[in-house]
């Protein structure tokens, strides 16, 4: 990803684009921070969030006209919020203390001529900016026009402590001016840099203003130019009378064209953002319900109840569409606009710590976010191209996916691999290829699935074990990937390249996108022909997992589906299903880089409904019963499940388990279908564990497993390397079979060895060293 | 990856091959190419080092967490 990759990524996201009042303000105050904090009573919070854009808060929150409110978003759901009146019922609270601290003070000297609501805003910003401001004032007193205007709004006590601010900040004034003399605008310009015609208060004629295309007196916003160059203006009615937020506005919009005049800048460039603008924000309206606008009781605007209570229905509009369905976005505290910067600078290191490397290997790549985003934003593509680059500068985590991959590499080993015509055939006019997962969980089921299969079926239906190669892909090592699937595809060349009927989710979608040449018949249309299991016709209700693989293969879905109903179920829909499933938190290997966060996932996607999951996915449903959730596989509602009765509540198998299934499931076939004794077990299988269940779960916590253990004691009793303890008679030894390092605490029987802990470590002891 | 590695408990572990009690020691230790010094328990006789719970989950886990993210 380079820089300018970055930013169209980044602008795809539109949270930070602002709330519908802010866009609308001429000033962009931020109105929604404003009712976050009166929402929760806190006045001086309200405050500041009005002194960061608002000049003379204590005025103009009392007369604000508040345009804002035509463009609010609560409009569509009761009425809009009534953004005026908050203000006034924030600022009737004395203000925080606050402190007259301009810039560093400037040569330039600047006049204002008037003291309207826009003179008064180009001297308050202008004299923040450094510059010495005088105003020439043509009454007997700053203010007053406003103050007569307003009178019945604005206290003459709090125009004076306004005006003081302003005399803090070094404004000076000079009442009863002959503003309207002739030559007395020659005459400031002559002392001063630059001149500001407050036009509210001066009227627009007489003064060298430039002409509209009706040849009418006229000022441009944001520029607020008028035929001298450093002369500006600002502040004549508008279309709809005089709006002081807007005579403010052309203020503040002079100040800036001043600054810029007298630094010598461009007095245009990048002021799009000036005044009332568009915003790209998308703000879901569902689940909303529609409220009313309070009304205040006394005609002079709210209590602070009632200011509570308006402020409260503020909808807070934010998009975080993605966020809200998503708890690894949610997790990191962020959003994916903020996230994109963070990859990007995450592989912008050289030296030092990389510190989203957590961030992009938590992701379960499920593309849920890509779905519900209004702009279609794709985190799983960011996160996947952010792996396949650290892979490729070797910068992955060695701890990151390896677990996964030794995984993988099983499934790909003589354990488990295996491509053979149905037993007694010469061909097959298909080829069963049920993935790696159903095998790790129900290799039971499989076996009668596979007999099923060749039963019904003519022609032959070979059989190929093996894995989709998805792990590595998850892992950001497309090359291991690539290679995964050519030895796949030779296998199924050799057994005549027949088509192939796929009983897991994800292998399909895997062959679809990298092995289109194959014909795929989903497992589900090939079992149109198959009886029930009885007894399971007393089901509860049962609503439908969809695994997140099939978030674009609607047929996957349906078939599913259909074939269910067809037998009389009755199914149940989530709220987030179909093509906007979530993940149980096995993709993208996220069990493997964040268990805790994968734990969690699958929790709450347990708690979407009281009744039982369906799916059609072993990982799913093994992880959703796993957390305590009752769940079936779509298989289980015609091959009797293993293990008891009720096979919603089958635990599913550990990870130890989940290999030791996939080799008794080869062993069986070659032993009963194919008459050939399985090859001797590798001696370190030999020995005999003895692993109390609580020590069970620790390993199943640690992913250690038992067949590391059995590596490690082999070990240790052949080389006689171990450590004994003089009073527990425990040994203790520590082996290396890969990158990883573990430790078994353990005592020998004549049952087996007992195992009392294991632990691991990836660090590795150097030889030598001195005592 | 310096002191408190050793707990007086882990010193009690006698080396099978040796029949020797475990004393501290200085060993090396190494990660993804960065080397550290660390006492850990030894055997005097053969060698033999002994990485306990406390350290492999801990300070271990720790510093492999942060040369992984470097
Ligand atoms: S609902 Fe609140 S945040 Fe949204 S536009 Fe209205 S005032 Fe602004
Ligand atoms: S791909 Fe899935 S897990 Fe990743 S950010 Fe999107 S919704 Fe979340
Ligand atoms: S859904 Fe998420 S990624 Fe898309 S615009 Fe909203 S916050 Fe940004
Ligand atoms: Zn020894």
């Amino acid at each position: 990803m380079d820089q300018k990759e970055l930013r169209q990524l980044e602008s795809r996201c539109i949270e930070e684009n602002p709330p519908w009042c802010a866009a609308a303000c001429p000033l962009h105050v931020d109105a929604r921070s404003l009712n976050a904090r009166l929402a929760a009573g806190d006045w001086a919070g309200g405050w500041r969030v009005l002194l960061r854009s608002m000049p003379l808060p204590g005025v103009l929150g009392r007369i604000c006209d508040a345009p804002c409110r035509r463009r609010c978003k609560r409009a569509e759901v009761g009425g809009a919020i009534a953004i005026g009146d908050l203000e006034r019922a924030c600022v009737s609270h004395a203000p925080p203390p606050r402190q007259a601290v301009p810039l560093p003070a400037r040569e330039e000297t600047i006049a204002v001529l008037g003291a309207g609501l826009a003179g008064l805003t180009a001297a308050w910003d202008l004299a923040r900016k450094g510059y010495r401001v005088t105003i020439h004032e043509p009454g007997p007193a700053l203010a007053a026009e406003l103050r007569q205007r307003h009178a019945d709004r604005v206290p003459p006590e709090i125009v004076e402590e306004e005006l003081a601010f302003l005399a803090a900040l070094g404004v000076r004034a000079e009442l009863n001016s002959p503003v309207a003399e002739a030559g007395f605008l020659e005459r400031c310009l002559a002392q001063s840099d630059a001149a500001f015609l407050s036009l509210d208060v001066l009227g627009a004629s007489g003064w060298p203003l430039l002409r509209d295309a009706d040849g009418r007196s006229a000022v441009a916003s944001p520029a607020q130019a008028t035929q001298l160059e450093n002369v500006f203006a600002g502040g004549l009615a508008g279309p709809h009378g005089a709006s002081p937020v807007w005579q403010a506005a052309e203020g503040r919009w002079a100040a800036t064209s001043m600054d810029r005049f007298l630094q010598g800048v461009s007095a245009t460039a990048g002021r799009d953002k000036d005044g009332p603008c568009e915003t790209g924000l998308f703000t879901s309206l569902e689940g909303v319900t529609p409220e009313p606008p309070v009304t205040a009781a006394r005609s002079a605007g709210y209590d602070d109840e009632e200011a509570t209570r308006e402020a409260s229905r503020c909808l807070q509009c934010h998009c975080l569409e993605c966020v809200k369905v998503c708890p690894y976005l949610e997790r990191f505290g962020a959003y994916p606009k903020k996230y994109a910067r963070e990859i990007y600078n995450n592989q912008s290191i050289v030296m030092g710590e990389r510190k989203a490397n957590r961030l992009i290997n938590s992701c379960s790549l499920c593309g849920l976010c890509e779905q519900v985003c209004p702009q279609g934003f794709a985190m799983q593509e960011l996160c996947l191209a952010a792996r396949r680059e650290m892979v490729e500068r070797g910068k992955m985590p060695p701890s990151a996916h390896e677990f996964a991959l030794l995984d993988m590499q099983f499934s790909l080993g003589p354990d488990f691999h295996l491509a053979r015509h149905q037993p007694g055939s010469q061909a097959s006019a298909r080829v069963f290829f049920p993935g790696c997962q159903l095998a790790a969980s129900a290799p039971g089921q499989l076996r009668l699935l596979y007999d099923h299969l060749c039963a019904s079926l003519p022609g032959g239906v070979g059989l190929m074990l093996s894995c989709c190669g998805a792990p590595a892909s998850w892992a950001g090592q497309e090359e291991k990937q690539d290679r995964v699937l050519a030895a796949w595809r030779e296998d199924w060349q050799r057994l005549g390249a027949p088509p192939v009927i796929m009983a897991c989710p994800s292998c399909r979608e895997v062959f679809k996108r990298r092995l289109p040449e194959v014909e795929q018949v989903f497992l589900w249309d090939a079992l149109q022909e198959i009886p029930g299991v009885a007894g399971l016709q007393g089901l509860g209700p049962l609503v439908v997992h969809d695994p997140c693989a099939t978030r674009h293969d609607p047929a996957a879905r349906e078939s599913v589906r259909k074939l269910l109903r067809d037998k009389g179920l009755e199914l149940g829909e989530l709220a987030l299903g179909r093509e906007t499933t979530e993940c149980c938190g096995y993709g993208g290997l996220m069990y493997n880089a964040n268990p805790a966060l994968a734990d969690e996932v699958v929790r709450r996607r347990g708690r979407q409904s009281p009744a039982d999951y369906l799916t059609y996915c072993a990982v799913c449903r093994d992880r959703l019963a796993q957390s305590g959730k009752r769940a079936l596989h779509a298989l289980d509602l015609f091959f009797p499940a293993e293990g008891g009765e009720d096979p919603a509540a089958r635990p599913g198998p550990g990870w130890s388990q989940r290999r030791e299934n996939r080799a008794r499931l080869k062993a069986g076939l070659l032993r009963d279908l194919w008459k050939e004794e399985a090859p001797d077990m590798e001696a370190h299988r030999q020995i005999k564990l003895i692993i109390p269940p609580e020590v069970g779960e620790v390993l199943e916590r640690r992913r250690i497993l038992s067949e590391d253990l059995q590596k490690v004691v082999y070990h240790a009793e052949q080389s006689g390397q171990k450590l004994a303890h003089p009073v527990t008679g425990h040994f203790l030894a520590g082996f290396r079979p890969y990158k990883a390092v573990f430790w078994v605490e353990y005592s020998a029987g004549p049952q087996g060895y007992q195992v009392h802990n294991a632990y691991s470590h990836r660090m590795e002891v150097k030889p030598g060293g001195r005592p | 990856m310096k002191q408190e590695n050793i707990r007086p408990g882990d010193l009690a572990w006698k080396c099978c091959k040796c029949g020797l009690k475990l004393e501290p020691a200085l060993v090396t230790v190494e990660y993804l190419g960065n080397e550290f010094t660390a006492e850990l328990p030894r055997c005097p006789g053969c060698g033999q080092v002994m990485i306990s719970e406390e350290v492999a989950l801990g300070k271990m886990a720790e510093v492999e967490q942060i040369l992984e993210d470097k």
